[in-house]
């Protein structure tokens, strides 16, 4: 092969701003539309002549398209890059990689922070409570924009797992293969609570101001701050905090007052102040009202199978981490339960670590491995291997 | 490159297993068997199997494996999701045998079933001679570390079998590294011989 043909065959990284015509609107949950929907979206490696390689990241709650490049705000590397990347399960040398940031997010795709077209200012809480199958049809839009017909797979962790089954339940001829991490059929009493505690705690800040925020030129990153917090600690596993901190302290004693003690403070801090460089409020109650809506079972008279029922010719792969007590294993169990209730082809594997939710974004090489085994294989039957 | 030769009770069960079949594989390893059943008789196969390792290694292989345990994960399958449900030397270690059976036999139009057989003669020679608990080539382990916490015979087996109004289609016996050989399990000679013994199970 020469060089030029190398060079045309694998297309540099890609992706931008996809603004979708005033007559093709995003029609939502409940009932109402968005005109002139605008995705923010990256691409990695490039679509093959058949157009079957494609794979669609779908990313969590926090997180935003920048899967496998520098972030633009923070500088730092993509959120997956143990998982996508030359030479990895997810590989642009092999497939066609595109995440796109969820609708009611804040890098770019239209969302509460955005500017409504009908009034000239942004859309504050005036922008319409979405769903999860909201943020899918999205997708589904920007995938058919793209040129692409069916996808090689979906794939994606804790929100981003509960958008791969929206995915499949919604478009399951669309879908040829399909990996759901850490994630959950629907939203727990106890996911529920935490995320309310979160958003009590931007409605909280007098920076708020009743949503107004950005008319008024002010940011209430003291609220966020602290539902990043809190959010973060559902995050981690007990283990691993005590393996970190423990309760060392920031200084040669105690401070007898309310400065940050003990490291794990800090960290927490830290943690909190550089969200909101990165994160918007409003957007932060918009995402996790969708997730605490999101229960595909309700959708299909309360039996999880139903929404199933015609994807079973899709190859699923289920994960579920040891120590994640925010999407415990019996969620994923319940999912493959499903699955199997249907005859789908499901494989699903409980990975051991100590890491909490986050294992799914760290270095977990017994994952790595069994996705890559399972997309390989999948590559296989659909021609690609 | 000459083949790597097939177990004999996978050879048996290769025989056994209809060409182009469903068949779920309850405790599949890493997923030898499954991969011989597909490359050779062409199988629709799934797996269940306990190990985290063991399920990896299966995705590797492109099997469509799940964690789980034949006393819990069964329960799930639609009633006759598959045309053999295979449980290798695994009867013995379950919590619930009797319910294992019932529903390996729900879940499929037939199931294969092995396992080692305490009725053999060495092991009844262990404990008349011996007085300790029999540690042969099909129960390599000491009581307090074996898993078989539900060991029987080839007659307590059968015995099962007609309480559930079970047929037994075909019988053999097997043992370590010989052919599979076709039993009549009801004979109390074969419950002498026989160190383990493979069953085809369908509704009567």
């Amino acid at each position: 092969m020469s060089d030029g043909e190398t060079s045309a065959a694998r297309k540099t990284d890609g992706g931008g701003l996809w603004t979708f015509p005033a007559d093709q609107p995003l029609r939502l949950d409940n009932g109402g539309r968005i005109e002139g929907l605008e995705i923010a979206y990256q691409t990695y490696g490039a679509l093959n002549a058949e157009r079957s390689n494609a794979i669609l990241i779908c990313h969590a709650l926090t997180l935003d398209q920048f899967v496998a490049s520098n972030h633009p705000v923070t500088g730092r590397p993509g959120w997956w890059t143990r998982v996508v990347g030359p030479g990895k399960p997810i590989d642009p040398e092999k497939h066609f990689i595109i995440c796109s940031n969820v609708v009611g997010g804040c890098m770019g795709s239209t969302g509460p922070s955005s500017i409504d077209l009908r009034t000239g200012a942004p859309w504050g809480l005036t922008f319409p409570v979405i769903t999860l199958a909201d943020m899918v049809r999205a997708q589904a839009m920007l995938v058919e924009a793209l040129g692409i017909e069916r996808l090689f797979a979906v794939v994606g962790g804790s929100m981003g797992g509960m958008q791969v089954l929206q995915w499949v339940a919604d478009y399951p001829g669309r879908v040829f293969a399909a990996v759901c991490v850490a994630a959950a059929a629907r939203h727990s009493a106890q996911n529920i609570a935490f995320h309310e505690v979160g958003r009590q705690a931007i409605m909280a800040d007098p920076d708020w101001r009743g949503g107004g925020y950005a008319i008024e030129g002010v940011r209430p990153e003291k609220g966020l701050a602290v539902a990043r917090m809190a959010a973060h600690i559902t995050y981690i596993s007990e283990a691993a905090l005590q393996r970190k901190f423990g309760r060392e302290l920031q200084g040669d004693g105690l401070s007898w007052g309310f400065d940050a003690d003990f490291q794990v403070e800090s960290y927490l801090r830290h943690q909190g102040a550089s969200f909101v460089d990165r994160f918007d409020a409003n957007s932060y109650l918009y995402i996790t009202r969708a997730m605490d809506y999101f229960d595909l079972a309700a959708a299909h008279g309360d039996v999880l199978a139903d929404a199933f029922r015609d994807a079973r010719d899709v190859r699923f792969c289920v994960f579920s981490f040891t120590s994640d007590w925010l999407y415990p294993t019996v969620e994923s169990r319940e999912i493959v339960r499903a699955l199997n209730a249907v005859g789908a082809r499901a494989s699903f594997v409980e990975i051991d670590s100590d890491k909490g939710h986050d294992a799914f974004l760290l270095d977990e090489p017994v994952f790595r491995d069994a996705l890559g085994g399972f997309l390989g294989a999948a590559a296989q039957a659909r021609g690609l291997a | 490159m000459s083949a790597p030769a097939v177990r004999p009770d996978f050879a048996e069960i290769l025989r056994l297993v209809r060409p182009g079949s469903r068949v779920l594989d309850v405790g599949c390893g890493e997923g030898a068997l499954l991969e011989l059943l597909a490359r050779e008789n062409g199988v629709d196969g799934r797996g269940i199997e306990i190990s985290p390792e063991g399920v990896s290694a299966c995705m590797a292989r492109g099997l469509a494996v799940m964690q789980g345990d034949a006393d819990r994960d069964l329960d799930y399958f639609a009633a006759q999701a598959f045309d053999y449900v295979i449980l290798s030397q695994t009867l013995q270690a379950v919590q619930n045998p009797r319910h294992v059976l019932g529903e390996l036999m729900r879940i499929g139009e037939r199931a294969i079933v092995s396992l080692p057989n305490f009725g053999h003669w060495r092991v009844r020679l262990d404990l008349l001679l011996h007085g300790r608990m029999p540690v042969t080539g099909v129960l390599p382990d000491p009581w307090w570390a074996t898993p078989n916490i539900h060991l029987c015979t080839v007659h307590d087996f059968t015995a099962l079998c007609d309480d559930l109004a079970l047929s037994i289609d075909a019988c053999a016996a097997l043992a370590d590294g010989k052919p599979a050989r076709p039993i009549d399990p009801t004979r109390a000679a074969e419950n002498w011989r026989a160190e383990a013994a493979l069953f085809l199970l369908s509704r009567r």
